[in-house]
């Protein structure tokens, strides 16, 4: 008891130091422990998260993960969707190439809100990859990429079941079941429902905070395993049903629904996915490989914001055959193959059709230089036929070198093309009276031209002992120079949003610094800064991009007690995320109520979170999210008159809610 | 008639002979290869993969096992083994030279025999 009072003590004596400060250099930070890893070896600069990592925060699904880890900035939820938009490298999701078990997943119609569409307990581990990354995926990443990796059939416990609850009257369940059925077959089943039930507006402008919800997720997978013949495929059956519905707190879909009565919207998808996966290692060459996936999914999206309309479905097939193997030794490995996708889009907005079809085919070959010691190399290139972007090659290069021990050095660059789907990806816009402009129509994508870019990288991270205890910094710059970009600009005129092809420049630079500190056993410390400057050359002229803070701190915390006999443990976790100012879209144009200023203020942003494990069956725990309550000022503009013309429900800079509490359980059977 | 036995002769020879050298491009090799450590690990496995035809190598550090994959149409046991044994360490029958191992960083510095 008295350990528990100590623990508690220190945990708060940390907590109340950060909230003290708001200055940067001063926050105190935590080291890489066994949840977060970050290798020496590999040669990109990826950063895995294991499961113990997301049980840090609240992380009901994919998109909240990334709350604790300083690679990926979370955005805030929006008033509307209620999900949180990631950025890596000062880059928003459609940049990001992510995949589940390396099949593209977050891509086209389900770009906006596909990151909640995988609830936290199913996910074993997430790699994180700055830069340009692996050409074997595809050639749309530009900032990097992100995989999951869902939990293996074969090595899942039989029974788990997560119960949440939350002040923001969010529920969820989440159940598990594994069985071996035979000694090559598993299989296992996941349900998932979450459900918003009731109706908030902490802010007092009529408008729901988060939107009312409900969404059933199942997956049913099948893993095959005969080690002694070097086979292992996987099947899986997936289906999605969500529903939201947002807006005034009186809107009511049966009556108001196309009428000016009261503004609100609903958002309702549905999804299947079936998705196979075989892969061979030839039983006297174990460096020797073949994989074969094919990914069939359907993406149904229907939804109204006020007045404005828009559905979008897409059926897509994609398929990836991949051969590895040696060249003399394993200190040469290529990889190579061939992708094929298909997608066909059926999509309107307000009732103008904007369907069509997109497919390509592409043949891959990646190299590995490894000398087993201190260098590595991966240079890799793809040559891709896409019936929008043309005939076109995709090269990269990533390269490590340890020039002593505990020190890396990295360097990565390459080549990202991709087709951006204005209305998916910008959806949080729809909730406005802007009026979508598209100023350019010779392209083959919605009138504009495929977006083209180029990423650099260069990494150094040193490891080292301070006072006895590991530590280690490191040092990240990135640069991303777009050739061709489709701006989307809300900088012209608070009514509009304009859309055409860059002219001029556009670039973003981002530099980390990162330190990581084990200041006790089992009492870590992460810190880090984040400069962003990502400058777009505008009709109206060169602005930093909206709602993209310059200057960024995240820390955490984290403490464990040590795991009694019987499993019994506490766990502690403590993040503060601060951010700088950042540019707003232009409002000065509007009457004087409904304008807001050219940045945002700076604020800071609190979670904690406290487990009690009272044995290796049965967990509860407890936290808070915005503990420090700040709530963004204005959130709606024109929330009087949601139908005039200065209605605004997508300027969201901080927190929308409020503080919020949750706690939870978790039950094994082993 | 001679000159046709005499040739139906050497072609059976020349076929048993190719018979029996029917040398595999993925066969399985393991020795014993004295080390200590992650270094010993990265040095055996360089030395080993220096030589050309062997495709892979993987030592176990805690039986000092070391699994080679070897194309034996190139190189052979005795070939590895001498690299193994001029970098430092003992490898099946070879023994390396005290001079070498003298220079051995001290955590590597194994138990000889």
């Amino acid at each position: 008891m008295k350990k528990q009072i100590q623990v508690l003590l220190l945990f708060f004596f940390c907590f109340y130091n950060s909230i003290a400060q708001d200055t940067l250099q001063e926050i105190k930070v935590q080291n890489a422990s066994k949840s977060l890893k970050k290798s020496y070896r590999l040669t990109a600069n990826t950063t895995t998260l294991t499961s113990k990592e997301l049980l840090k925060a609240a992380c009901c699904n994919l998109a909240e993960s990334f709350e604790t880890n300083p690679s990926i900035d979370v955005n805030f939820a929006d008033a509307l969707t209620g999900t949180k938009q990631i950025k890596m490298l000062g880059l928003t999701s459609p940049y990001l190439l992510i995949t589940e078990e390396n099949i593209p997943s977050v891509r086209g119609a389900s770009q906006a809100y596909g990151l909640s569409f995988t609830p936290g307990t199913w996910v074993e581990s997430i790699q994180i990859t700055k830069g340009a990354g692996s050409v074997v995926n595809g050639y749309e990443s530009i900032s990097g990429q992100i995989n999951t990796e869902l939990i293996k059939p074969i090595n899942d416990i039989p029974f788990f079941l997560n119960v949440y609850g939350s002040t923001d009257s969010r529920f969820e369940l989440n159940s598990h079941f594994s069985a071996r059925i035979s000694d090559k077959w598993s299989s296992s089943l996941f349900l998932h429902g979450n459900t918003r039930v009731s109706k908030n507006d902490m802010n007092d402008d009529g408008f729901l905070d988060n939107p009312l919800a409900k969404q059933i997720n199942v997956l049913n997978r099948w893993q095959y395993t005969n080690a002694t013949k070097g086979w292992v495929s996987f099947i899986n059956f997936r289906y999605l049903n969500d529903q939201k519905q947002t807006g005034e707190l009186n809107f009511d879909p049966s009556k108001d629904k196309g009428t000016t009565t009261y503004w609100g919207s609903e958002i309702n998808t549905q999804r299947y996915d079936v998705s196979t996966k075989v892969g061979y290692v030839f039983p006297d060459m174990p460096y020797q490989s073949i994989g074969f996936q094919n990914a069939f999914n359907n993406h149904d999206q229907n939804s109204y914001f006020g007045l404005n309309r828009y559905a979008i479905v897409q059926k897509s097939y994609y398929s990836n055959l991949i051969f590895n193997s040696i060249i003399n030794n394993t200190k040469n490995k290529f990889s190579t193959g061939l992708n094929f996708a298909f997608d066909q889009y059926g999509e309107f907005f307000n009732a103008i059709d904007y369907s069509r079809i997109d497919n390509s085919v592409g043949a891959f070959f990646e190299y590995t230089y490894d000398n087993t010691d201190t260098f590595s190399l991966i240079l890799g290139g793809r040559v891709d036929n896409h019936n929008r972007l043309g005939v076109f090659a995709t090269p990269r290069l990533h390269a490590r070198y340890n020039p002593w021990k505990k020190g890396v050095l990295r360097f990565s660059a390459g080549r990202g093309k991709r087709s951006a789907n204005i209305f998916a990806e910008n959806q949080q816009l729809l909730a406005s009276s802007r009026v979508f402009k598209f100023l350019d129509t010779n392209g083959k994508i919605y009138g504009l031209n495929p977006e083209i870019a180029w990423n650099y990288g260069l990494s150094f991270m040193q490891g080292f002992l301070l006072f006895g205890k590991n530590a280690d910094i490191g040092f990240d710059f990135y640069r991303t120079n777009f050739q061709n970009q489709a701006i989307v600009d809300v900088l012209e005129s608070p009514q509009q949003v304009l859309l055409y092809n860059l002219k001029g420049k556009s670039f973003a630079n981002s530099l980390q610094v990162e330190f990581n500190f084990e200041i006790q056993k089992n009492f870590n410390l992460r810190s880090a800064y984040k400069f962003y400057d990502i400058q777009t050359d505008y009709l109206s002229g060169t602005y930093q991009r909206p709602l993209q803070a310059k200057h960024r701190f995240f820390g955490n915390l984290g403490y464990e007690t040590p795991i009694l006999n019987n499993g019994k443990q506490w766990k502690f976790d403590y993040t503060i995320n601060w951010l700088g100012k950042q540019q707003l879209p232009v409002t000065s144009s509007n009457p004087v109520p409904d304008r807001l200023p050219k940045f945002s203020p700076s604020f800071s942003v609190m979670n904690v979170q406290a487990t009690r494990i009272f044995s290796t069956t049965f967990e509860i725990y407890i936290g808070g999210e915005n503990i420090g309550n700040y709530k963004q000022d204005t959130v709606i503009l024109g929330a009087d008159n949601p139908f005039g013309p200065t209605f605004d429900a997508s300027i969201v800079y901080g927190p929308v809610f409020g503080q919020m509490y949750y706690a939870g359980l978790r039950f094994k059977i082993k | 008639m001679k000159i046709v036995i005499s040739g139906i002769l050497v072609m059976l020879a020349v076929y048993t002979g190719s018979a029996q050298e029917v040398k595999s491009k993925n066969a399985k090799i393991e020795f014993h290869v004295s080390g200590n450590c992650e270094m010993c690990k990265k040095r055996i496995e360089k030395a080993a993969l220096s030589v050309s035809g062997v495709k892979s190598s993987d030592w176990h550090m805690d039986c000092g096992t070391l699994y080679l994959i070897v194309n034996e149409q190139k190189t052979d046991v005795t070939t590895i083994q001498k690299a193994i044994a001029a970098v430092g360490h003992d490898a099946g029958e070879f023994k390396t030279t005290k001079v070498v191992y003298d220079s051995l960083h001290s955590c590597c510095q194994y138990e000889r025999k």
